[in-house]
């Protein structure tokens, strides 16, 4: 049985207002498909709809069955069970995501205390190890620091060492990168692709920056306005775009790097 | 060919902290664009409060047009104007989007006379059709537009004085790529039409390189590397540079 199936999703707002329309993909351990789209093409309420996490006056409808589990309309104590174990995720602005007045270390200690039930030395000896897996340096002073006082970077890879500190089955990562530096999400995107090479996970990564879901991803599901134009496989979709909105997505992100790989010799 | 912007070896501060610029050398050109390229916390913004004059370098000197510009704050209004980054606090949400326009027109009195209403229309409504916004827009108010349109407004903004040079600090990373992709357009359009003069700051090289004819790499608020951005990016020599152009993300072929 696939472990993610999304199969008709549609979400609507209050006023009957259609978010997201007809969406369906399948997702199994091991597999990375990457969702990418223009701002506003419903890509984060995908993710939000799969984790049980729409804000209030949207309604999801079709079917969404995560590890054998129908999640719209499932009760918030079943989809706290699937949330950690089989589901986790990590979203853009890891500044919002993390408790500002609770330290780093606490915060990755939270989800080791409930799934895995682990206390005293042996949690703290999970927190040191969960940060070091995303190559923190000093990974003790890391887990006293509260996450105003480190940079982006640092804090989004504390957001990562949560997400996969009780090795979840999936794992959605929203535009994990997009407010870091290129350099330091060159380094992050290496990261997650280790980790989640080394736990089998299955990944949704959800982007706008063709160029970093075609990295990670090896299947890519193509969104305009709330519906899915196009799927497949990573190279044939960008060897061969067969939608408009595709063509125009590959085509813009040919052009522009192409203005910089013109200049290397 | 005197540069319209120049900073030479500028020295920056804030309060008793240490260097946020030191010993920072630009030069501008006219209708040239100078990207500014590094990571955050490099300095590149502070170097364009220094090239907007809202800051004053400690030590160092800003040149427009070959003369320094103390004491010149209102030739350097006439000639400069800014975009911001988030285009969803940079316009005034109560305002209607002709009078956000005409905000620079106004306040530098560049449009004065018994005919000053329609004249003011007049411009507001070309500068919209040149950064390709419909004309109704000008009643409009700024939350009835996506991220894209809003910085279009900016850009309209910063033209409708006749200015000669835009300041632009991370005008894209709101934005999706196929916006970027766009307003890079209308950017490149608008120097070769206007002979506007682009001054991009942004840590996206793929945009530097694809707008601008020259290139600034600061690094912990030192020029690593200045120069015509084919040479800077497409052969850089300094190991910084050379890490920046390594981590911009790549299609597969």
């Amino acid at each position: 049985m696939t472990y993610l199936e999304v199969s008709g999703l549609t979400v609507r707002t209050a006023g009957d207002r259609t978010l997201v329309r007809d969406v369906s993909f399948a997702l199994d351990r091991g597999d990375r498909l990457g969702l990418i789209g223009a701002s506003g093409a419903g890509k984060t309420l995908i993710a939000l709809s799969i984790l049980g996490l729409l804000p209030r006056g949207l309604r999801a409808e079709g079917r969404i069955r995560l590890d054998g589990t129908d999640v719209l309309g499932a009760p918030e104590r079943r989809l706290n069970r699937l949330r950690g174990r089989a589901v986790t995720a990590v979203f853009q602005e890891s500044l919002a995501a993390l408790d500002p007045l609770m330290r780093l270390g606490a915060q990755v200690a939270q989800p080791l205390r409930h799934r895995q039930g682990l206390r005293g030395k042996a949690l703290r000896a999970a927190v040191v190890a969960a940060l070091e897996s995303v190559r923190l340096a000093d990974p003790e002073r890391m887990a006293r620091a509260y996450p105003h006082e480190v940079s982006g970077g640092q804090r989004q890879r504390v957001a990562i060492a949560m997400a996969l500190a009780c090795e979840p089955a999936l794992l959605i990562a929203d535009e994990p990168t997009s407010s870091l530096d290129t350099t330091v999400q060159a380094e992050v995107l290496g990261l997650l692709d280790r980790l989640i090479g080394r736990t089998g996970a299955g990944l949704l990564f959800i982007g706008h920056d063709l160029a970093v879901v075609a990295g990670v991803a090896r299947r890519l599901l193509v969104l305009d306005a709330g519906q899915a134009v196009e799927s497949g496989p990573v190279a044939g979709v960008l060897s061969a775009p067969a939608h408009p909105r595709t063509q125009e997505l590959v085509g813009t992100a040919r052009r522009l790097r192409g203005a910089l790989e013109r200049m290397s010799p | 060919m005197t540069p319209v912007l120049e900073t030479r070896a500028i020295t920056v501060r804030y309060r008793r902290g240490p260097d946020v610029l030191t010993d920072v050398s630009v030069t501008v050109p006219e209708g040239h664009g100078l990207a500014v390229v590094g990571e955050s916390g490099a300095g590149k913004t502070t170097l364009t409060r220094i090239l907007l004059g809202l800051l004053r370098p400690l030590s160092g000197a800003v040149l427009l047009d070959g003369a320094a510009i103390d004491g010149r704050l209102s030739a350097l209004r006439r000639a400069v104007q800014p975009v911001f980054q988030d285009c969803y606090s940079s316009l005034d949400p109560r305002q209607r989007v002709d009078r956000i326009v005409a905000e620079p027109l106004r306040s530098l009195g560049l449009v004065t006379g018994p005919d000053r209403r329609a004249e003011l229309a007049r411009r507001v409504a070309e500068a919209l059709s040149c950064v390709g916004l419909p004309e109704d827009a000008a009643r409009r108010y700024p939350h009835e537009f996506s991220g894209g349109q809003r910085q279009r407004i900016a850009i309209a903004r910063a033209i409708a004085g006749g200015h000669r040079v835009l300041i632009a600090d991370e005008p894209f990373s709101a934005l999706d790529a196929v916006t970027t992709a766009r307003l890079v357009d209308l950017l490149s359009g608008l120097r070769e039409r206007r002979g506007l003069t682009v001054i991009l700051v942004t840590h996206d090289l793929a945009v530097a390189a694809a707008l601008c004819a020259r290139t600034a790499v600061l690094e912990r608020g030192r020029i690593v590397e200045h120069g015509e951005t084919a040479a800077v990016l497409g052969r850089p020599r300094h190991p910084h540079t050379r890490k920046l152009v390594a981590s911009v993300p790549r299609l597969p072929s």
